[in-house]
């Protein structure tokens, strides 16, 4: 099974760039010359410098010794919560703004559910010197306000979003806008691998790294660079592309999805997408998505901003439907006991989003001989008001 | 393919006036009087928007029109059911506008077909690419002589119009400039894109939208191309309330007032 995109960004069924004329110039070139400019030598020097120095990688493959104990099989967490800024989404933050800086653009902007996107966005603007603006929705500005904080202090201005749900989704709908309205002088830092052709393949490939570096330090670890299970949760899917993308082609890999439940599948209130989702076009691209059936878009819910979105990438859309990932769901409160969990077992609080993932555990049977890594996409001090809230007094 | 719009153009003796309005606002059942309103009072064109949660080329404006509609219960269903009531009434051309993915859902072929029946003349989908267009729908639209209109900006290269020219049809949506709706435009800089836009000689006639509010802009862009295209400045005066025929008059009124008669076209 093939799955890279072919020439008009399609993986199976899903992808494409249903993006209206204004924005067609800026999608074109970044179609033409994304691959050129990623596989440059010069342009992966810089990057690799940056993601060594500033980003701190490689990040440890941890062997979590608790955990293993207590469902008696290996189980190793890929620790995005050490990346500079908390989680995974500055590898793309750094690739994208490179890129953008090859491109001749001069401003910046971006959308932000949990605020780590954006905060990553407006890390790397401070560290090239350009403007920033990023979008987030008014709901996800009072629950993650000091990640809002963060990007006011490196100097980004961030636009409250009250259309919708406000939330991710609302957040993703002005910055095209915004992209639309200034498509001359701006890139459009995508945070996940959403959005219109060339984006979930870029985002993928900038965020490939986890799987790269998961690889050789396996390798080092057991001798074997194959784990049997690689699990992730999936917002719009970034931190699993990047954990997966080596992977995809080891069919004896299990790779594992989880999406966030909300307060259960049928509650009427969750971002499950593949299991609550049809296809559909969203933010540019065709993949699954949650919506009526007169095709309007349904504002989901979860406890996790990062993960409250109602579709997800073509990427795991074709993963979903070719079966070569399986995917799973943890509810909001199956996500804070799994949090819970593992700040007390391991002594690391995860990021709500991660805490999905780690829910995973109690949903498979393990073998002793299983090599289970977990991405730990970030750490969760952005979420300690809501961990308060439900902390035992 | 002889149709009400390219009838319109071959006879046309003033500048083309397309009034957009979001069907289902500002009442779900207003659609229809909008319509007869703007017949009545002089529109050419009748633009239908098909309201959607999430229309990614519009401003403030055409957004909250758009929500409106939708809390006030309107549907692609809903308005072909009205289209069809309405339609016997209507002379001049309608034109849909809508989103590609609330279209999907309902069924690209279904949609063509009872459109079609309902005296639709044409389709804009911002966000259809032509890639999707020629491989997909170009002969659906065909089939159900549905002429299909597509965008261009002042960033599209000519190439791509010509392309655009050979494919689309009824006539080409020229964006005033690359932004969304219902921004203000500089009319200097609009001169020297109409001025190139008239250079290239297209086949189909070209109406310029997104941004025009009065008299003025109307009857600039109007000495250089077929017409214009208005749909946040209406919506804004319906917004106002009141009475929906009246306050259409005053509206039109106040667009045609002196506009002039192309020089060519
Ligand atoms: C820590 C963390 N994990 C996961 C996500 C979800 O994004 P994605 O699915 O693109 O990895 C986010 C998004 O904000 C996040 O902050």
């Amino acid at each position: 099974m093939n799955f890279s995109v072919n020439e008009y960004g399609y993986y199976g069924n899903f992808g494409g760039a249903f993006i209206p004329e204004m924005l067609y110039p800026n999608v074109k070139q970044l179609q033409d010359s994304y691959i050129d400019i990623m596989e440059d030598p010069a342009f992966q020097l810089e990057f690799q410098q940056l993601l060594k120095d500033y980003v701190g990688r490689p990040t440890p493959l941890f062997f979590a010794e608790h955990l293993s104990k207590q469902w008696n099989t290996n189980i190793y967490l890929k620790r995005e919560d050490l990346c500079h800024t908390g989680a995974h989404k500055i590898n793309n933050t750094i690739g994208q703004v490179l890129l953008a800086k090859r491109l001749g653009k001069t401003r910046i902007i971006a959308e932000t559910g949990a605020g780590q996107h954006g905060v990553a966005t407006a890390t790397v603007c401070a560290l090239m010197g350009l403007p920033c603006v990023v979008y987030m929705g008014e709901k996800d500005m009072a629950r993650q306000a000091s990640n809002v904080a963060r990007m006011k202090m490196l100097g980004a201005t961030v636009v409250p979003v009250s259309s919708g749900s406000k939330t991710l989704k609302d957040a993703t709908n002005e910055a095209i806008r915004d992209w639309i309205n200034h498509a001359a002088d701006t890139h459009y830092i995508i945070g996940s691998v959403v959005g219109p052709h060339p984006y979930p393949d870029m985002v993928a490939r900038f965020q490939s790294v986890i799987s790269a570096e998961i690889k050789s330090q396996l390798l080092e670890r057991t001798g074997n660079e194959l784990p049997t299970h690689v699990i992730a949760c999936v917002g719009g899917g970034s931190n699993a592309a990047g954990a997966f993308y080596h992977f995809l082609n080891d069919d004896q890999v299990q790779l594992i999805a989880v999406e966030a439940a909300g307060c259960g599948i049928d509650s009427g209130k969750s971002a499950a997408t593949t299991q609550l989702g049809t296809m559909g076009i969203l933010h540019g691209s065709k993949s699954l998505l949650m919506q009526t059936a007169d095709g309007q878009v349904t504002e989901p819910h979860s406890i996790s901003a990062g993960l409250d979105y109602p579709g997800i990438g073509p990427l795991h859309a074709h993963l979903f439907e070719s079966g070569r990932a399986r995917f799973l769901w943890a509810t909001d409160d199956e996500a804070m006991a799994a949090a819970m969990h593992l700040s007390k077992t391991a002594g690391i609080i995860p990021a709500l989003e991660s805490a999905h993932a780690l829910h995973a555990l109690t949903q498979l049977e393990w073998k002793p001989s299983d090599v289970v890594v977990i991405c730990l996409s970030g750490r969760g001090d952005k979420d300690l008001d809501t961990y308060m809230k439900n902390l035992p007094s | 393919m002889q149709n009400k719009l390219t009838h319109l153009f071959e006879q046309h003796h003033r500048p083309i006036l397309n009034m957009y309005c979001t069907a289902g606002y500002p009442e779900l059942n207003s659609t229809g009087e909008v319509m007869k309103a703007l017949q009545a009072h002089g529109a050419d064109i009748i633009e239908l928007g098909m309201p959607y949660s999430d229309p990614l080329a519009d401003g403030p404006v055409i957004q909250f029109s758009n929500s409106i509609a939708l809390q006030n219960g309107m549907s692609i269903a809903v308005l072909l059911e009205q289209l069809l009531q309405i339609n016997p009434s209507m002379h001049i051309p309608v034109i849909l506008m809508g989103y590609l993915n609330p279209i999907l859902q309902f069924g690209m072929e279904k949609f063509c077909r009872e459109a079609s029946a309902a005296g639709v003349t044409g389709l804009i989908i911002p966000d259809l690419p032509m890639h999707e267009f020629e491989n997909e729908y170009q002969d659906m639209f065909l089939q159900y002589g549905l002429c299909f209109i597509f965008l261009i900006s002042p960033e599209t290269s000519e190439a791509r119009i010509r392309k655009i020219d050979t494919l689309g049809s009824g006539f080409i949506y020229a964006v005033s400039s690359s932004a969304t709706t219902g921004q203000a435009i500089d009319m200097q800089q609009q001169e020297a894109y109409l001025a190139r836009l008239k250079s290239l000689q297209l086949r189909n006639p070209i109406l310029v939208g997104f941004g025009i509010k009065d008299h003025a802009g109307f009857s600039k862009i109007s000495s250089y191309v077929q017409g214009a295209i208005i749909g946040s400045a209406y919506i804004l005066a319906l917004r106002s309330g009141g009475d929906i025929s009246t306050i259409t008059k005053e509206f039109v009124n106040t667009i045609r007032e002196k506009a002039e008669l192309p020089k060519t076209n």
